[in-house]
Order: structure tokens, then C-alpha cells, then sequence
């Protein structure tokens, strides 16, 4: 038996992720075009008053983005659990932690990423003033990876599920609140032009705190789930 | 001592052991319930800024330790059934989870009744209620973990692991709410230098909470007696006691 370094398996790991996304390049367009909608029907609903609009922008714009988030949430592990290469996950000589965070990252990347690439344009669609555009994608540049990560461990405890998708949600919401309110207080604040160093050094705190905890946390949900 | 919690830790004894504790707590639990209810409700004198309306404390704070208490408890139980497999640890965590989502639930009624009179509205967006209520919806997400899953030692586990996410999460949530906004009297009974509570009013609330505490030992064993039968169906003493039950009353 052949054995590869732990780097290499992280590394082929996002490899292949990566390449199975890029196969099915459809469905990545599924986050951001949700992310656009909730914003749109927010609108809508809310009324065209743009001082309205301007004011809810931030709170509504992260909204959205979290529900985005949710949504791609059940493809980290789905397809692996399904074709079973997820056993093959626990059963390499690999820390399964380390593997975890590959795929986390590489997911982030692919739904993730398209929302900070769309945001500017929906900042645009609710009169966000320019100088919080930078807040708000720094916000969610910060954020969105500690969604990714902390949602990957309801992901994990309910993969065996056939009808995990709403649990999902009621698991994954309640933690999710730290990051909107230092988010959106964050975008908030510098559309009033004060410094917002405080509220993005809390947003940097959750990251790094999640990268360490979220990772073995993982881990432990899928080996329940898999048991 | 270590091998007398082990010995407990096994089905039967802990059974019996239960049997012949219950009795004694009820008793006090009764008894401390009464004594804070008398104290708090008639002997405690009335605020004189709030007016009676402030008894309600006596319900409201305790159900509110209770609620954070039992978390603390479900996850401490959890990590043990996790690390050590001991059976009865899983379903002690497990049957705290409705427990504890009832006392939150408790704390935020009985704080909205109080709320109405002193603030002036059901519902605000306060601080402290607000992570009351995202504490709910965390135990409300253990217990939905728990019944989804069919395997129910599985299903105890995953509640384990998500409860211990809690756990790690809880003080963030709330210091992060804490600094979103804050409305909510300063805690009165916990600073450390002289409580600002008149101790006339002090004593019945720790009474309560002593009951209250007491309550959730009884309930919590009543509740994991009844999981534990059910998840022992198929093994002698089980059978053995349910038997007897029946001789006794025909």
C-alpha cells in the first residue's frame, strides 16, 4: 500500500472536490441566485422607499446571505455519504479532522465565495453608501467561512437523515447569531463612518476560533453518524 | 467511590437506587416549594417601586438558573456517556433536554407577564431575553436531533455532541447579545459584593430555587427510569420487575 502525506491527501481531497464542482457547474449558480432573490423579495415586500431600504440594508443583506448559506450547506458530505467514499474518509490513516477541513474549505470556496462576488451588487440595489461596501465584504469574507464551518458540524450529525433539511436549520440558526450581529453591526456602524476595527477583529476571533474547534467537532458527529 | 458510582452507573441498581431516593426528594422538594412560596408570596414585603407585581420573580429567576443549570447538567452528562459509553450518563443527558427547554420556556412566559407591567410590552428585544430564547431554540434542536434519529444510542450520542457545541456556543451568544442591546435589570443576587435584594426577599428565592432544583432531580429521574426500561426491554431484571409489578396488583 502506497502512502501519501497528510498534505498530499489535503490537498488531492480539494482537488476533487473542486473538480466535482466544476462538473457540475449548474448548481453552483444556486447560492447566489437565492441570495439575489431573498434580497429582491425583501424589496418588494418592504416597499421602494430607499432611506428604508438603505437602513435595512445591512441586517437584510446578512440575512439573506445566512440563508444562502444554510441552503448549500446539506452538499458537504451528501454526495460522499451517498457513494459511500465518506467510510472511505473515516478509515484512511489520515486524522480525519485535517480531511474534514479540506472539504470545508473547498466548499466554502465554491458557495461561499459567489455570495462575496454578488454582494456589492445587491449593496448597490439597496443604496448601501460605497464606503460600507468594503465593511460589508470584509464581513462576509470573515463570516461566511464560519458558517461553512460551524454548519459543518450539524451537516455531520445529520447526514444518515432522509429528511435532515429542516433539522438543518433549526440546529445550525441559533448558533449562527454571533456572526450576524458583529457582521451587521460591523456594516452598520461604517455607514456612519466610525471605525469598525473592533467588530471585524471579533468576526477574525470566530474564524480562528473555528477553525481549531469546528474541525475535531466534525469529526466526532460523522463517526457517530456513520456508526 | 469510583467503584461505587460504577456500580450505580448499571441498569438495575441504578433502578432500585431510584426507587428508594424518589420518596426522600419528593418529600423535600414539597416541602422547600412550600416554604419559598409562603415566604415569597406573603412574608417577603412589597417592592416599593414595583409593587406586587414583582413576586413573579420568584417563579422567573429559578426557572431561568434552572434553564442554564440543566444545559451545564446535559452537557456534562453527555461528554461522559461520549468518552466513558455508559449507558445511563446518554440517557441522563437526553432526558434533561425537554426538562430544561421547559423551564426556559417558563422563564420567557413568566417573564413576559412581568415585562408587560414594567416595561410596558409583552416582548423586547432585550438582551438577556433574547438569549433565553436562542437557548430555547438550542435545546429545541438537541431534542429534534434526538427524535430524528432511529437508532436511539446513536441518536443519544449526536444529541451529546450537538449539546456540547452548545455548550462552547452559549457564552458567546450571550455576551454577543449582551452587547447588541441590553434593557434588563443588572443581576441582583449574584454580584459579589452585597446583593442589592433585601434578604428578606433573598431567602424565599433561594428556597425556590433550592425546590426547583429539586424538582429536576425527580423529574429527570423519572424520566430516564422510563427510557431506561424501554431501552432495556429485553433483558432479565426488566422483565424480572415488570413481572413482580404485576403480581403485586393482581
Amino acid at each position: 500500500m502506497n502512502q501519501t502525506s497528510l498534505s498530499n491527501a489535503f490537498y488531492q481531497l480539494f482537488r476533487r472536490d473542486l473538480l466535482l464542482a466544476f462538473r457540475h457547474r449548474a448548481e453552483a449558480a444556486n447560492p447566489p441566485l437565492f441570495f439575489v432573490l431573498v434580497i429582491t423579495l425583501f424589496a418588494l415586500g418592504l416597499g421602494a422607499e430607499s432611506q428604508l431600504l438603505k437602513s435595512m440594508a445591512p441586517g437584510v443583506i446578512w440575512v439573506a446571505a445566512l440563508l444562502a448559506a444554510v441552503l448549500s450547506l446539506d452538499s458537504i458530505f451528501r454526495s460522499d455519504f451517498e457513494d459511500g467514499s465518506l467510510e472511505q474518509f473515516l478509515i484512511t490513516e489520515h486524522p480525519l479532522a485535517i480531511l474534514v477541513l479540506s472539504k470545508v474549505a473547498a466548499h466554502w470556496l465554491i458557495t461561499g465565495v459567489p455570495l462575496l462576488l454578488v454582494a456589492p451588487l445587491l449593496g448597490v440595489l439597496l443604496g448601501l453608501p460605497s464606503g460600507a461596501m468594503a465593511t460589508l465584504m470584509i464581513t462576509l469574507a470573515l463570516g461566511t467561512p464560519v458558517l461553512s464551518l460551524i454548519g459543518a458540524i450539524a451537516v455531520a450529525l445529520t447526514v444518515g437523515l432522509r429528511r435532515g433539511g429542516v433539522i438543518l436549520s433549526l440546529l445550525v440558526l441559533p448558533l449562527y447569531v454571533p456572526v450576524l450581529i458583529f457582521a451587521t453591526s460591523a456594516v452598520e456602524t461604517s455607514t456612519a463612518g466610525i471605525p469598525v476595527v473592533g467588530q471585524l477583529s471579533m468576526l477574525a476571533a470566530f474564524l480562528a476560533g473555528a477553525i481549531t474547534l469546528a474541525p475535531p467537532a466534525v469529526a466526532a458527529a460523522l463517526r457517530v453518524s456513520m456508526n | 467511590m469510583i467503584r461505587y458510582l460504577h456500580q450505580l452507573g448499571s441498569a438495575p441498581r441504578f433502578y432500585s437506587f431510584s426507587t428508594s431516593l424518589l420518596p426522600w426528594l419528593s418529600a423535600a422538594c414539597i416541602v422547600l416549594l412550600l416554604a419559598g412560596l409562603y415566604g415569597g408570596l406573603v412574608m417577603a414585603p412589597t417592592d416599593y417601586q414595583q409593587g406586587d407585581s414583582y413576586r413573579i420573580i420568584y417563579i422567573h429567576v429559578p426557572s431561568a438558573w434552572m434553564s442554564l443549570f440543566i444545559y451545564m447538567v446535559m452537557a456534562a452528562a453527555g461528554v461522559v456517556g461520549l468518552v466513558w459509553h455508559i449507558k445511563l450518563a446518554e440517557i441522563i443527558s437526553i432526558s434533561s433536554a425537554p426538562i430544561g427547554a421547559a423551564f426556559a420556556f417558563l422563564a420567557l412566559v413568566t417573564g413576559s407577564l412581568w415585562g408587560k407591567p414594567m416595561w410596558g410590552a409583552w416582548w423586547v428585544w432585550d438582551a438577556r431575553l433574547t438569549s433565553e430564547l436562542l437557548l430555547l431554540f438550542l435545546y429545541l434542536g438537541v431534542i429534534a436531533l434526538y427524535g430524528a434519529i432511529e437508532d436511539k444510542r446513536n441518536a443519544s450520542r449526536a444529541a451529546a455532541i450537538l449539546a456540547l457545541v452548545g455548550v462552547v456556543n452559549i457564552p458567546i451568544i450571550h455576551y454577543s447579545v449582551e452587547w447588541w442591546n441590553t434593557l434588563h435589570q443588572g443581576p441582583t443576587v449574584t454580584k459579589f459584593d452585597a446583593p442589592s435584594i433585601h434578604v428578606s426577599m433573598l431567602v424565599p428565592l433561594l428556597l425556590m430555587a433550592l425546590a426547583f432544583k429539586l424538582y429536576y432531580a425527580i423529574a429527570v429521574l423519572l424520566r430516564a427510569r422510563c427510557e431506561l426500561l424501554v431501552r432495556e426491554r429485553n433483558s432479565a431484571w426488566a422483565a424480572e420487575l415488570v413481572t413482580e409489578r404485576v403480581k403485586g396488583k393482581s
